[in-house]
């Protein structure tokens, strides 16, 4: 593992060197570090690269450690993984990718994260990602999230990106069965000429299945955002949706939700909004002694922590 | 000791022009003391308070703290030399923490254990459960008279010199008004420190050791509570407006 790894390893993750768990990490398009626990195996894809991590049923308490580092110019990872969450499992997944740039080139991570979560299963999964480098080469991070949830599973997914990464594209497609419940929460911050893009497509089939998703995004300087969120009905379902960006400078920030209700008895709702720092907290937050400047970021630090 | 000379408000009221909210406003608010300011609703508390704290500039008139023109010093300026402000609609902010408002008004690190406990102090003082509040967010899910209760904390927090709140009473219970009253009693007993309260409630009235009616933008009384209560209580109607001598159109 070069040092690069280990600094983008320690932003995305609090992995240690002596963890005791699966974990496998992947450097550069090769295997930079793995190890299979008792109840999470983890093995190479036969059909393609990357690599399958196995959950055996009931396993409760653990973490997998699954992080992608591009530490150079001129890299083009691909990797797609398939998660099998065994029924009645309670495990944590820490995903999350860094990307450095030395040159002129742009290093790029592609990631098919496929995740199929048995009955009864609760799975947290985060996924941090993050752009390091004096490189003038882009940093590009487009992650892929398929989402296959049984009867009465429940997935929460935090995916942050706060800094660094110059283009992304983030799919997620998901469905869920009878009972099941899918909690996303996304962070976002873009500055310069950075353009962030997210794509949301809920498939809520079963009964009772439901879904919150919670946006906060800041854009600053020239950068661009899109979020874009469908949500399809197809049984009583619960379906939530929330895009809240402040934009500052220049930024753009779009929201387009669809909403797609196939059934009376579907409950869905958007709620979008988007704005510059209300100025009657940057008044309160100056009242108790901060500058401007500082008032600025102490309200972007909330409303993205 | 906080003066206000001449201090004049206006705003462009669209095809009617001008719009005086404050006329000609001259004050002292001494040290060590409890001033309450009351008065009908639009008759310009709100902004006056506002004006002292920096947020709204004077058309007029100069503002001197302790000798030295504030003027023309921003709010965080202001707030500086020690004026601190619990405003009458509190602000809601998503993702800070009461514990990070209160830190930032006492000054101190919200993530250091010790420091963080301590603030728990002021919530208790505001007839808040510390536990139950200080890591919430100060966003929607606080009810307007929790949150109200917090500003008040936060402006405790400041441990200012000249602190001024804006009808905290509003949507506060009565187990917690007893407490406001203690609030404000404590706060007194420092020296060298002012409290300005506006306040309609006859028990903020009741403690103050000043009073000051203002109305119609225009201050028509200020003196001591003995005085001025009595006057006040037995007015009835608009007793208090500026043009009650000359009869009330
Ligand atoms: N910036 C402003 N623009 C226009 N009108 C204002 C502004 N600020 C205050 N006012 C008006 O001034 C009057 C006094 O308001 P305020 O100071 O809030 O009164 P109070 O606090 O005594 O109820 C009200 O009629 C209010 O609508
Ligand atoms: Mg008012």
């Amino acid at each position: 593992m070069n040092e690069i790894t280990k600094t983008l390893l320690g932003l995305i993750s609090d992995f240690k060197a002596d963890f005791k768990g699966a974990f496998n990490i992947r450097e550069d398009s090769e295997c930079a570090g793995r190890q299979s626990s008792e109840n999470i195996k983890i093995f190479n894809k036969t059909d393609g690269p990357g690599v399958v991590i196995q959950v055996m049923p009931g396993t409760k308490g653990e973490t997998v450690f699954i992080p992608a580092c591009v530490t150079r110019s001129n890299v083009n990872d691909v990797a797609y993984n398939d998660f099998y969450i065994g029924e009645g499992c309670d495990v944590t997944v820490v995903a999350g990718c860094g990307v450095h740039t030395e040159g002129e080139e742009e290093a790029q991570h592609n990631g098919i994260h496929n995740f199929i979560i048995e009955k009864g299963a609760r799975v947290l999964y985060q996924e941090k990602h993050i752009g390091i480098g004096e490189g003038t080469g882009e940093r590009i991070i487009n992650p892929v999230t398929y989402i296959t949830m049984a009867e009465d599973s429940y997935m929460e997914m935090d995916s942050t990106q706060i800094k660094g990464v110059d283009s992304t594209k983030r799919e997620t497609r998901a469905k869920l069965a009878a009972g099941a419940t899918l909690i996303v929460r996304e962070k976002i911050m873009t500055d310069g000429k950075q353009y962030a893009e997210t794509d949301f497509e809920i498939d809520l089939n079963g009964e009772n299945s439901g879904t919150h998703l919670v946006s906060r995004s800041v854009a600053k300087g020239e950068s661009r955002q899109v979020f874009r969120s469908r949500m399809n009905g197809y049984n009583a379902c619960n379906g939530h949706s929330e895009c809240d960006a402040i934009i500052m400078d220049n930024g753009v920030v779009s929201a387009i939700p669809e909403l797609t209700a196939h059934n009376v008895d579907a409950a869905l709702v958007h709620e979008a909004a988007i704005g510059k720092i209300a100025g009657e907290q940057l008044t309160k937050l100056r009242s108790l002694g901060l500058t401007a400047q500082e008032a600025e970021a102490k309200i972007i630090e909330g409303f993205l922590r | 000791m906080l003066q206000l000379k001449n201090i004049s408000f206006s705003v462009s009221d669209g095809i009617a022009g001008e719009k005086e909210i404050l006329q000609d406003i001259n004050l002292t608010i001494d040290d060590s003391k409890l001033v309450v300011i009351t008065g009908p609703n639009g008759g310009g508390k709100s902004t006056l308070v506002k004006i002292i704290a920096g947020i709204e500039k004077p058309t007029s008139g100069r503002i001197i703290l302790d000798g030295q023109d504030i003027t023309d010093l921003d709010i965080t300026e202001r707030a500086k030399l020690g004026i601190s402000f619990a405003f009458q609609q509190p602000v809601r902010f998503k993702g800070l923490r009461v514990c990070d408002l209160l830190a930032l008004a006492a000054g101190v690190d919200a993530e250091n254990k010790e420091e963080h406990d301590a603030l728990c102090s002021y919530l208790h003082q505001v007839g808040l459960c510390a536990r139950e509040y200080i890591d919430r967010e100060l966003d929607s899910s606080l009810s307007g008279g929790e949150i109200k209760r917090i500003e008040i904390a936060m402006t405790m927090a400041r441990n200012a010199r000249l602190a001024i709140f804006d009808e905290p009473e509003a949507g506060i219970d009565l187990w917690s008004f007893n407490n406001l009253i203690d609030v404000f009693e404590n706060m007194r007993q420092e020296r060298e420190r002012s409290i300005l309260v506006i306040s309609h409630q006859e028990r903020i009235l009741e403690v103050a050791d000043e009073i000051i009616v203002l109305s119609k933008g225009q201050l028509v009384h200020h003196g001591a509570r003995e005085d001025v209560l009595p006057e006040l209580l037995g007015q009835q109607g608009c007793g208090f407006c500026p043009h009650h001598r000359k009869g009330c159109e």
